[in-house]
Formats: C-alpha cells, structure tokens, sequence
C-alpha cells in the first residue's frame, strides 16, 4: 500500500506547504472576501453595503482566478490530476471533512433557521450577512434580499468562479469548455437573473409571478404545481400562463426530444442548476463517488422511490387543488386522475412491449412502482377531500417532500457533503428529473459512450473520476458500449483516459447497447467463441 | 474435478481464470507473490501520481473472487516438480495441479551495470516498485534528482511520474532520439521536444556507466560512460526493457529460451504445462511480432485463447492486426497495423505533422500496390474498429486518406485535421 495516502489525515504536514506564492496569496484573497462575509454575519454594521459586498464577492472571484491561472497556465495542456488523492481536501482528509462540516452546517442554518443569517421577519429590515445583500437585491428586482438571494447569488458566484477553474483545467477539451460555459451562462441568465426581473414585472397589479428558473423543470422543480405557484402563474395574465405552460411542455415535449437526441446529458451537464454547481465548485470532489456494486443497488432503489414519491405527491397537490364540477372547469379531479392513469398505462405498456428484453429482470422494479403509483390514484379518488389525501393533510404530504427530499437530500446531503461522498450526491441518489431522463437515456436515445475496441488497459482513471460512481472500466474492457441511466454525459471519463477508448457519441439506436464481449485485435474465430452464451 | 492452477495474477492468468470460469466448474486457483488482488500494472503510475489510490487499480471488487470461485494463493513459487504435477512454495507449501497455467510476466533488465542492486536502484514494474519508489523517491527533499537509464515507454513514464513531484530528471537515452528502434524520425523527435518542454533533463546518445554507492549501499552518483561525468543522484530508475520472469523453472524440465518456449496452442514441451503473457516465447515469431510481446493486450488475448484450449475446445492463438498505445506525457500515442521506424523495403511512409508539435501521423505503405499498411497517430484519437476492418479489407492509402474523418475518435467539438492530412497526402505524394 503507498504510504502516502493517509497523508491527508495527518495534521502535521497538511498539502497547504506545497501551495505557491502566488496560490497562497489567492487563498488569502478569497478568506478576506468570505471574512467579510462572516463579519456581517456577526452583525458588524459596514458603513456602505454595496461597497463590501462588492468587495466581498470581488475578492472570492478574484482570488479563484488568479489561484486557477497559477494552477493550471503554467503546466501544459492535459490531464493534471496530480495529487488530488494526496490533498486533504480531495481525499477526504481533515480539511474535507471542515470543509464537509461547514457546508453542511450552511445549509441547516439557511433551510431551517434563516434567522441567524439575518432574515427579517414580519416586515422588519434584514440584518447580518442578508442585509449585505441588500443592494444587489434592490438593485436586480427593488426587494430587500432574503436568504434565498443570498444563497441564490453565492451559488452563481460559486458556479462562474469555479466554472472558470474548470476551464482552465481543460483548456484543451472544447466538449469541457462549451459544456461549462453553458451551464454558466444558464445558471446566471436563466436561475438568477431572469427571475429577479420577473419579480420586477410583480410591482405592476397585472403581474403575480411565483419565482421560476424556467430551465428548472418537474420533477426537479416540484413546487411548480403547488396552488400557490398555479395562482400565480394564472392571475399573470397571458405571459402567466405562457409560463405554466411552458413548464408542461418542457416535461413533456421539448425533454424527451432532446433526450432522445443527445441523452440526459443536455439537461444534467449543458443546463441544470444543481448539474452546473457539481461540475464547478464540486470538481475537485468527483473521484469520491463510491464505485461499489453495492452503491449502485442503493443508487436504483433511492432514486426511484424519490420519483415515485414527489409523483404521487405532486399528482395529490393538483387533485386537491382541482375541483370536482365539470360546469366550472372541464379538468376536474376524476378526468385528472384518470388521464394520468392512462397516460401511465400507456407509457408503460410502450416499455414492456418495446423495451422488455432490455429491461431484463428490472422489469419487475418498474412494474412495482407502477402499480404503487396506481394504487395512490385509486386511494386518492376513494379517500381524497377538499384538503385531505390518503385520510391525512395534502399539504402535509407537500411539506414531508419539501422538507426531506428538497431541503435536506438535496441541499445538506446532497452539497453539504460534496467533500465526503462526492459532487453528484443529488444527481445520483435523488433527483426524480435525473430518474425520468435517466430512465428514457437506457431506454430510447440516441446516446451511448462508444468503447474503442481492444484499446483499454483497465486503469481505472475513468471508474474513479466518474462523478456519478459508474464503473467505466467494467464496460470499457470487454470492449461494451457504456449505456447507463445515471451517466450525465460530463465527458470526463473520456478525457481522462490515457489511451483514447472513450468517445461520447449520438448515434443510430441499432447495435448502441452491444452485451458481447467485442475485443479487437483478436482472432475473429475465438471472438465469436467468447460470444457464445 | 480438475485443478487448473495459475501462477501470476495478471492480465494474461486473470483473463484466463475468468474465462475458465465461464466456459466450465474446473476448480481454479491463482498464485501470486506480488499482491492479493489482481490489479491493472499499467496503472501503477497514477498511484504515485495521485491520480489514483491503489485500490482504483483492481478492475474487481474484492468479493468477485469468491463469488466466481477463484481461489487464490499468496505464495512465492520457487520450483515445479511436473512429473509429479507438483507446485514448490518458497516457505515449503506444495500444491498439486492438473493443468498449469504459468503467466508470471517480466522482471525489469539489468544489464550488469556496476551498483545495479544498490539501494535507490530499481526498475518499475512491480507493486513493490511502487513501495520503493515511495521510500526513495517521495519528494524532491529526499530526491533531489532523479536519473533514468532507458529511453522506452516505462522510462518516460517513469519521468513524468517523477516530474509530478518536482523532482529534477536526468533522461539517459542510449539511441540519438527517444524510441527511434520503433518510432520513425518525425515522431521520435517531436517527443524528444514535449519531453524538453517539460524540463527533463535528456540526454540522447548517453550510456550509463556505473552507479556509486555512499556508505549506507544507497545510490549516490552515476558516472556517464561517454563523457565520465559524474551526476549526483538518489534514485535511478532501471527502464531498459524487461524480460520473462521465470528464474524459479531453472531446474525444471519446462523448456526456456529468453521466455518459456510454447508453440501456437500456447502449450510448452511438457503436457499439460501452459505459458501466456510476457513470460512466454513462441518457437516461431508470428507475422512481424516479437517471439516475446510483453504487451497488456496480446497477454489478455492469449489468455481467452487458452481458456478455450484448456475447456476442451482446442484454439490456436491466432492474433489480429496488431495495434497499440501509449501516452508521454500529455501526447496519447495509437498504432494500427504496422508502421516502422524507417520504411521496409518496398514500403514508404507518409508523415504529417500539426504546427502545435504535439500531434502528428505516420502511415505506412506499400510503395508498389498502394495498400495501406498502418498508422501510428499521435495527439488524434482513432477508432481501433475502423482500421482493423480497413487492414482486413487491404484498403488503399488513397481510401484511408479520403475516409480519415470515419476513423476520427476525438471528443465532440474537437477541432479536425482531416482536410489538412489530405492536403499534406497530396503535395508529399507527387514528389514521392
């Protein structure tokens, strides 16, 4: 065993020593920006707001970039994956888990107790590290900041930032650098901007817009069909429902063509928020992802009962919020539930005719979780009220899927714990978006990770810089085409691989998930031995 | 039930053992001195690199083994009894077999330089290499220069393992340009430069003379034998090719040469005794390979093949088109069908060479039919599947070159060099 790797756990030689001049500076930089930031957590009163947060966010952004510049410019183009197993922060040493800890400790405060960060309540003036953001707040939508601006602002920092990294890092990969600068671009136009500006529109009496990242699509966004989010959408006049709508045919329409087309990748690595934040600030944590076998039985399980769940739950907000005489609105709550259980027949039915021999033994998980979801329609229609579901509060149902799987899977565990199992927590474990792409890129895409023959000597840099703990190498060496429901298409897989074996390619449906052991370079005879079953 | 028993936990005796399995309920075990588990030896490097930790090198979990009813041995093997069928442990253990499969790979060459075998001397190859390498050579404190002898792929890995721990290089290269015994001229020396760029110190045309010892027997020095120059030093790093690794069969009666000697049923002189992988030597080189081919591939390929022999379906082994890889440094490396240093006789070389001096191709072929004989490519990735169906097609180098782009295996959006390739093809060809 290499001596070297419980380096990181030693306190007395931590890889700080082995930082530059210049990185140290970088360092010293960016600990000023967020010490101001602390400052005003503990309610020091700066003089001019707009002045330290600018200075605040300023020296974060500039302290990244001159570290990654000092990094990355002065070696030449190419994987530098030097040491990421020897620093304490990427392999789980002390400052990982500091690292860990805080973070984690962030999110607790700013789901549960937003006090503390100086939310103001009742109408009162926001104090602490809130009330620094006050000016930018002011100054995008005319509102005083909350603690989600806060978070929402830090977040497209973090992501612009260590996007910026990112693209240094792989200067000479043009897939990495378009990749990034999309989720860059869509993280600070389409999540942060673009609904302050809505929220601008709200000052006039003609708008109530709820907030809406229009990228952020259902599942993922699960509040879009809660009454609140309906009403705001429906007495927003035309550009309201233009919304409303446009939320359905993302679902619905404009994802499964893309899906189809490009695999899940063009959401989870080109678009999304909590994608965008993974690929950037959460980089250098890739490697923590478990490859065990076991990880990947947890991963099937979770991620589907996640879906199964905010389904059900969402199915439940609209059926209650949904009235029962047809007079008033045709959608009523028997027509709802019984459209979405032929559409659910309907969509399975497609699969197990289609895509049975593909699903294998899985088919028998799918056909659980659609009669677990068609049972709760016929529960609904049985004991569903005015406001109750299943003989309890729909909103309670709500509330239990915002608190534990919107706060606390995929904001504390899901980022909080970037450091200790890896940047694609959410991604992999939780997101009901990522298990309806994830299901449709196994099933009908045209996306596949194409093996380059014999070429494959096991190494393994694939497998362990799989954010999303997909063993690559297990289909890389017997030659197999990678085709997976978790993979997000990041592309660093192929990058990292010192012999050329991986590519990332749309192509024709026929022949793209190939079970037989295709080594080339071998006799032609013997291969097809090795094929026979 | 029959015991086939595996001697080394390789590519070539794991990839047998998996295929045995497969096809049969033989009872197999797997016997190694190195370690546990099989794990990928070309990986060796990212440990020491910190891309990888070492258990990122096995290809299995720990509990495949069990679960397919592999057993292994950790053991040192000193010598085979085989009219007996009798396998000798180093501690006195003994362990019968019906059929033996021996896979135990290289050892690094020493070519009898003076202070070979002193401390800080070493080749890499094994996992303990790695152990060594890690006391010697742990940082540029304790190193603080490192010197290299033998300008061949584990050499320049060697170098840029080290260079990833600022440790300065000293690149002894006895050709006049770094691997020019298999690279043609264009390519060698565009390495020669990406290894420059790198501050490795290379000295082409340099042998090694001596190595001096301090007074614990830890290297001290190496003395150059052209120039005497003396180059103080704390670790040497012994990259002159390696051979088969087979001192326990000297008293044996397993016919050797430089490897044991198989024919191309991989079956040695005696019945039932096999040999795979580095360690073997066909009596008869196939095509242009080697006799020995101490490559990852042509190891995992012989062991499909002997699964199959050994289960009661007879197979000749029968490579394809040869290929392989590399990467130095950050150039990856590509070859397919054959391409030699300089032209065989009737044959030519095309070369191209991008102005970035980090990418290039060199294809060979043959001057009187056209055909297209193979490519070494550098810094463009290429689809091994496209190639090996054009050298079974005995395309022609005007085809290739009009079908390069089908060939292209570079990630999305990268930029093509095809139509420059083409253009290049085209003014070289009328004044060859």
């Amino acid at each position: 065993m290499s001596n070297k790797l419980n380096y990181s756990m030693s306190l007395a030689k931590p890889d700080a020593q082995n930082l530059s001049m210049i990185q140290k500076i970088a360092v010293f930089l960016g600990v000023a920006g967020l010490f101001i930031m602390i400052l005003a957590l503990l309610n020091v009163d700066f003089p001019n707001k707009a002045i330290f947060l600018t200075l605040s966010l300023g020296l974060i952004i500039i302290g990244t970039v001159i570290f990654s510049r000092d990094a990355y410019l002065k070696k030449t183009e190419g994987i530098k994956n030097d040491g990421v197993w020897f620093k304490s922060i990427s392999s789980k040493g002390i400052l990982g888990w500091a690292t860990g800890i805080v973070l984690t400790g962030f999110y607790i405060v700013l789901y549960f107790y937003a006090e503390l960060l100086g939310q103001g309540s009742n109408g009162e003036a926001n104090t602490g590290v809130i009330s620094l953001f006050d000016p930018l707040s002011q100054l995008l939508s005319g509102r005083p900041a909350s603690q989600w601006f806060v978070y929402g602002t830090l977040y497209t920092v973090a992501i612009l930032a260590f996007g910026y990294k990112f693209m240094l890092k792989y200067r000479h990969n043009r897939y990495e650098q378009l990749r990034t600068a999309s989720v860059m671009f869509f993280q600070l136009g389409f999540a942060f901007l673009i609904p302050e500006f809505m929220a601008r529109l709200n000052e006039s009496p003609q708008y109530n817009l709820p907030y809406y990242d229009l990228k952020s699509m259902w599942p993922l966004n699960y509040y879009l069909f809660d009454s609140w989010s309906i009403n705001g959408f429906l007495s927003s006049g035309n550009l309201g429902l233009l919304m409303l709508l446009f939320g359905v045919i993302s679902i619905f329409v404009i994802s499964p063509i893309l899906t189809y087309k490009y695999g899940k990748r063009w959401y989870c690595s080109w678009v999304c928020g909590c994608g965008a934040l993974a690929e950037t600030a959460g980089d250098s944590f890739r490697q923590l992802s478990s490859k065990k076998l076991s990880a990947w039985k947890l991963e099937r399980w979770l991620i589907h009962t996640v879906l199964v769940f905010s389904l059900i739950m969402t199915i439940a907000i609209i059926y209650s919020y949904l009235g029962s005489d047809p007079d008033k609105y045709w959608l009523t709550r028997p027509v709802f539930l019984i459209s979405i259980g032929v559409f659910l027949t309907l969509v399975f039915a497609l699969i197990m005719i289609f895509k049975r021999n593909e699903l294998g033994k899985d088919a028998r998980y799918g056909a659980i979780g659609f009669f677990v979801v068609i049972a709760a329609l016929f529960a609904m229609h049985f004991t569903g009220t005015t406001d109750e579901i299943f003989l309890i509060k729909s909103s309670n149902l709500r509330s239990a899927y915002g608190l534990y799987i919107g706060s606390i899977f995929s904001g504390v565990i899901g980022t909080g714990f970037y450091p200790i199992f890896g940047n694609r927590v959410w991604c992999r474990f939780g997101c009901p978006m990522a298990a309806v792409l994830g299901m449709q890129q196994r099933l009908f895409s045209k996306f596949r990770i194409t093996t380059n023959g014999g070429q494959c000597i096991s190494c393994g840099n694939c497998s362990t810089y799989c954010e999303m703990g997909i063993d690559v190498r297990a289909y890389a060496q017997k030659g197999e085409n990678i085709v997976r429901s978790s993979c997000v298409g990041c592309g660093i897989c192929s990058a990292v691989c010192p012999r050329g074996v991986l590519k990332l390619e749309n192509d024709s449906m026929k022949g793209r998930i190939n079970p037989n052991e295709i080594l080339l370079g071998n006799d032609v005879d013997l291969m097809d031995l090795v094929n026979q079953k | 039930m029959e015991h086939i028993v595996i001697i080394g936990n390789g590519i070539s005796g794991v990839t047998t053992a998996r295929h045995i399995r497969k096809l049969s309920d033989k009872k197999i075990t797997i016997i190694s001195a190195e370690t546990e588990h099989f794990f990928s030896r070309t990986a060796l490097m990212y440990v020491y690199m910190g891309h990888m930790k070492f258990e990122h090198t096995k290809p299995y979990e720990d509990w495949f083994w069990k679960k397919n009813r592999i057993d292994l041995k950790f053991g040192f093997v000193s010598s085979i009894e085989t009219k007996s069928k009798t396998i000798y442990f180093e501690n006195h253990d003994s362990l019968q077999y019906d059929k033996l499969v021996i896979a135990t790979g290289s050892k690094s060459n020493k070519f009898g330089w003076p202070g070979q075998d002193l401390k800080g001397v070493q080749g890499l190859y094994h996992k303990q290499d790695l152990d060594n390498l890690e006391i010697y050579a742990p940082n540029n404190k304790v190193c603080k220069r490192a010197v290299i002898v033998g300008g061949g792929l584990i050499g320049i890995e060697l170098a840029e393992m080290l260079n990833t721990r600022n440790i300065p290089v000293t690149f002894l290269v006895r050709e006049s340009s770094f691997w020019n015994g298999v690279l043609p001229k264009g390519e060698s020396e565009m390495i020669n430069r990406h290894i420059k760029n790198h501050h490795i110190d290379l000295r082409l045309s340099t042998n090694l003379k001596e190595i001096i010892s301090d007074e614990n027997g830890k290297v001290k020095s190496v003395i150059i034998e052209e120039t005497g120059e003396e180059i103080p030093c704390d670790f040497v790093g012994l990259t002159a090719g390696v051979s088969p690794n087979i001192d326990f069969l000297k008293n044996s009666d397993i016919e050797t040469n430089g490897g044991i000697l198989v024919n191309r049923y991989l079956e040695t002189n005696i019945k039932d005794v096999f040999a795979i992988g580095d360690c073997a030597e066909q009596r008869e080189a196939i095509g242009n390979r080697r006799p020995i081919e101490a490559v990852w591939y042509t190891g995992r390929m012989m062991g499909e093949t002997l699964a199959q022999t050994i289960c009661g379906n007879k197979l000749e082994y029968k490579p394809g088109h040869w290929f392989n890889s590399a990467k130095f440094f950050d150039i990856e490396y590509q070859t397919y069908g054959w391409v030699f240093s300089k032209p065989k006789e009737g044959h030519q070389h095309f070369h191209w060479k991008h102005n970035d001096d980090t990418k290039c191709i060199t294809i060979e072929v043959d001057s009187e039919t056209n055909a297209f004989l193979g490519i070494n490519t550098f810094g463009i990735r290429m689809r091994h599947e496209i190639f090996d169906k054009w050298l079974t097609e005995k395309r022609t180098v005007d085809y290739v070159m009009q079908h390069l782009v089908e060939a292209n295996f570079d990630p999305e959006f990268y930029k093509h060099f095809e139509k420059e390739i083409l253009s290049t093809y085209k003014n070289q060809l009328q004044t060859v």
